[in-house]
């Protein structure tokens, strides 16, 4: 058996790694955000350095190919002044090599102080960090840079941040995330950190085919027709739609996706005048959003990039000092 | 060699024994319970003062992954496990490699088991060649080779004529037919139960209906064919109403249940823990109620180890990519006792399970103490605890999602045709 102790806390509750944000408390998500905030003012300086995580490698372990999320974190932990070591590791099930326990034993022999590891397995970085821990080297801080379909942690919690720049309160907003739930880590981590917030409302938008069995257990109200799910909703979160999802048994085509899933102009209306709508990236236009709201003043799609660097400073600082 | 097992607790439900009673054995066989046979001289005595003695346990699914498999496991390995169990009577699915497909494998696997401290061995044949779903076996000889049942092991027969075909060969002979009843299609890429916990944990999910819409295919061509059909390792609440209510129109099927079953659900996947991922996959704990309370009302006929060893390798990887299966021999007695604690069941109901029943399934004789049968029988201390640790587990599967658990029910003794197979006086 696992212990049932939640693996990312120490004995003290305190932040160990970053695997999840489900169960994680209300004060270690808003201790994040607030220590993201000073950083944003960091990248406006001309000397956009900061010594916290000065002589620790930062070891990106990417099994999964991503451009925006290894850069962000690079960019993070660089303005941090660690060293970054990127790996790109290809695990497609043709080039069967090193298994994943020994590739982490061979880069904690080079003495890394972090791993940043994105995998196509859900509950890899748990394997890794338990892994750590059975061999005494729990010292080396794990975060998930996304894993399978389970969690994205950083993500949800830039998410938080931009949500409590343009709305403050968390305790008074209905929330929307549309799209494909089943597939999306993101949609996981977002709802358990609006959850654990204290947002009363969170809602998921889809069709039943892209909505995971029981994910009203999660704590949300589910819409499977997107203009009643919008009505009134202050805050509109996106999904992007994984191409190998389109055209199959999932879906009969992008068209009718979009005609009614996709958010345009119109159906944003029956959201709250000042509503934000949001987007993890990479967006596909046309098949899940309307370039006409992406390029609109109600969308905060970029501002959320740039507060995912400072976000993802914040939780590297704290792992680094914990 | 006579030996007299004495002043232990005779629990033996087929003939109705429950009660402090001495046990005597010669030529390997009982020669009597109860009383001493004229002129007994005992070559050996045991002395079963505050244990259980019971007819050795007869198990419907453990994997000796011979041939092919022996970095999992061995015969050598597992047959000490099985001992150290108290089982002395198994059946192994034919997801061997090869699998028991032809007369030969099973020949060999028959005589490579032929050992006094080794439990007998039932083979289960295949039913299809390679287990591919296409051709027949040569079921009628791979019986007399020793197999007594046909199956799949955890692969389906996806072309439903060839399952006909194969119904109506088998009842041709009055083979019994066992499978899993769990449908490819449904359960596609699926490692975990369809839901809340695979919601959460982004884990592809398999419906209960794959478990369903199988058993409605099983159970219509076994009403077609008057084939005798075991189900395997039932997991869910509505496969087990299934059962019973096909059962009730006359359609001869029985069906067993593993014993993590009855202990866990999809809770227990925890935080990924690969030694929760079993095949069929651990379901609600509504389907783990269902499963205990028709185990004891008999609605599932027999409990089973489902031991299936694998080796650290295939267990050390993200829970999705690990290889289902747990080691089962030597923790069916303690989780059977924990079962039978926990519902109330005194031994005399709870034991027929794994031993009288399940010979039952089988079609052997054994799971009785019964004069004249063979001496396979087991010798337990109820009380004595164990933490189950890599340690302890003879097998050479380590894994279990037992670990760490502390449960009651020492075997003491195994004899098998009355040869003293296990001695664990002194652990």
């Amino acid at each position: 058996m696992n212990s049932a102790r939640n693996p990312q806390l120490n004995r003290d509750g305190g932040l160990q790694h970053l695997l999840t944000i489900e169960g994680l408390p209300r004060e270690v998500i808003t201790a994040i955000l607030d220590t993201a905030a000073p950083f944003t003012e960091v990248a406006e300086r001309e000397v956009k350095k900061l010594p916290l995580l000065r002589g620790k490698s930062v070891f990106n372990l990417f099994f999964e190919n991503s451009t925006r999320t290894r850069t962000t974190f690079e960019i993070a932990a660089k303005r941090l002044s660690a060293d970054v070591i990127n790996l790109n590791i290809n695990t497609s099930s043709t080039t069967k090599g090193e298994t994943l326990l020994d590739t982490v034993d061979n880069l904690a022999a080079m003495q890394a102080d972090m791993f940043v590891v994105r995998h196509a397995s859900s509950g890899a970085p748990y394997l890794i960090a338990q892994h750590l821990a059975a061999t005494g080297r729990d010292h080396i801080r794990v975060i998930n840079a996304g894993d399978g379909r389970h969690a994205h942690p950083t993500q949800g919690l830039l998410d938080m941040y931009t949500i409590r720049h343009y709305k403050k309160d968390f305790t008074n907003l209905t929330v929307a995330i549309v799209g494909d739930i089943l597939h999306s880590r993101v949609a996981r981590s977002q709802i358990h950190a609006l959850t654990t917030l204290g947002v009363p409302e969170v809602r998921v938008i889809g069709p039943k085919t892209l909505l995971p069995t029981d994910v009203e257990r999660l704590g949300v109200r589910v819409f499977n027709d997107m203009r009643s799910g919008l009505r009134g909703v202050d805050v509109v979160m996106m999904l992007r739609l994984q191409n190998e999802r389109m055209n199959g048994a999932l879906l009969p085509s992008t068209q009718e996706f979009f005609k009614y899933y996709g958010l345009t102009l119109d159906k944003l209306e029956l959201a709250k005048p000042d509503a934000i709508v949001m987007h993890p990236g990479p967006m596909n236009r046309g098949v899940e959003i309307d370039s006409a709201v992406a390029d609109g003043p109600h969308a905060v799609i970029l501002p959320q990039v740039t507060f995912g660097i400072a976000v993802r400073m914040a939780v590297m600082s704290m792992l680094a000092r914990s | 060699m006579k030996i007299h097992i004495k002043n232990g607790h005779v629990v033996d439900p087929f003939n109705g024994i429950d009660r402090i009673a001495d046990v005597f054995i010669a030529a390997g066989r009982i020669a009597a319970v109860g009383y001493e046979p004229a002129g007994f001289q005992a070559n050996s005595v045991i002395d079963a003062n505050g244990l259980v003695v019971c007819p050795g346990l007869v198990d419907l699914a453990a994997r000796l992954r011979e041939p092919g498999f022996e970095y999992k496991a061995t015969l050598d390995s597992e047959m000490a496990a099985a001992a150290a169990g108290g089982v002395t009577s198994l059946a192994c699915p034919p997801d061997t490699d090869p699998p028991l497909d032809e007369p030969g494998l099973v020949q060999m696997l028959k005589y490579r088991a032929r050992h006094p401290n080794f439990a007998h061995v039932f083979p289960i044949g295949a039913l299809t060649v390679k287990l591919a779903g296409e051709r027949l076996t040569e079921m009628a000889e791979l019986a007399e080779a020793g197999c007594v049942a046909f199956g799949q092991a955890n692969t389906a027969v996806l072309d439903t004529q060839v399952l006909l075909r194969a119904f109506q060969y088998a009842a041709t002979f009055d083979f019994p037919v066992w499978l899993q009843a769990q449908d490819p299609y449904l359960a596609r890429a699926g490692v975990a139960h369809d839901g809340e916990v695979a919601a959460r944990l982004g884990l592809t999910g398999i419906p209960v209906a794959a478990e369903t819409v199988a058993l409605a295919t099983i159970l219509q061509l076994a009403r077609e064919t008057g084939a005798r059909v075991h189900i395997n390792r039932i997991s869910s609440r509505i496969g087990l109403e299934m059962i019973v209510s096909a059962r009730a129109a006359g359609i001869a099927a029985t069906c067993d249940v593993g014993v993590h079953y009855l202990h866990l659900c999809e809770n227990d996947v925890g935080y990924f823990d690969p030694h929760a991922r079993l095949d069929p996959p651990l379901r609600a704990q509504s389907d783990r109620d269902a499963l205990r309370q028709g185990l004891a009302d008999g609605s599932i006929d027999a409990l089973c180890s489902d031991h299936a060893p694998v080796d650290d390798d295939v267990k050390q990887v993200p829970f999705a990519e690990a290889e289902p299966g747990a080691t089962g021999l030597e923790l069916l007695l303690p989780l059977t006792l924990k079962w039978a604690s926990e519902m109330k069941l005194p031994l005399s109901r709870a034991l027929p399970r794994i031993t009288s029943d399940a010979a039952r399934i089988l079609g052997v004789p054994a799971g009785t103490l019964s004069v004249g049968s063979a001496a396979d029988i087991c010798v337990f201390d109820p009380q004595a605890t164990l933490r189950i640790s890599r340690e302890t587990l003879k097998s050479q599967g380590k894994n279990t999602p037992f670990i760490g658990y502390e449960l009651a029910g020492r075997v003491r003794y195994t004899l098998i045709d009355g040869h003293l197979a296990y001695d664990g006086s002194w652990d």
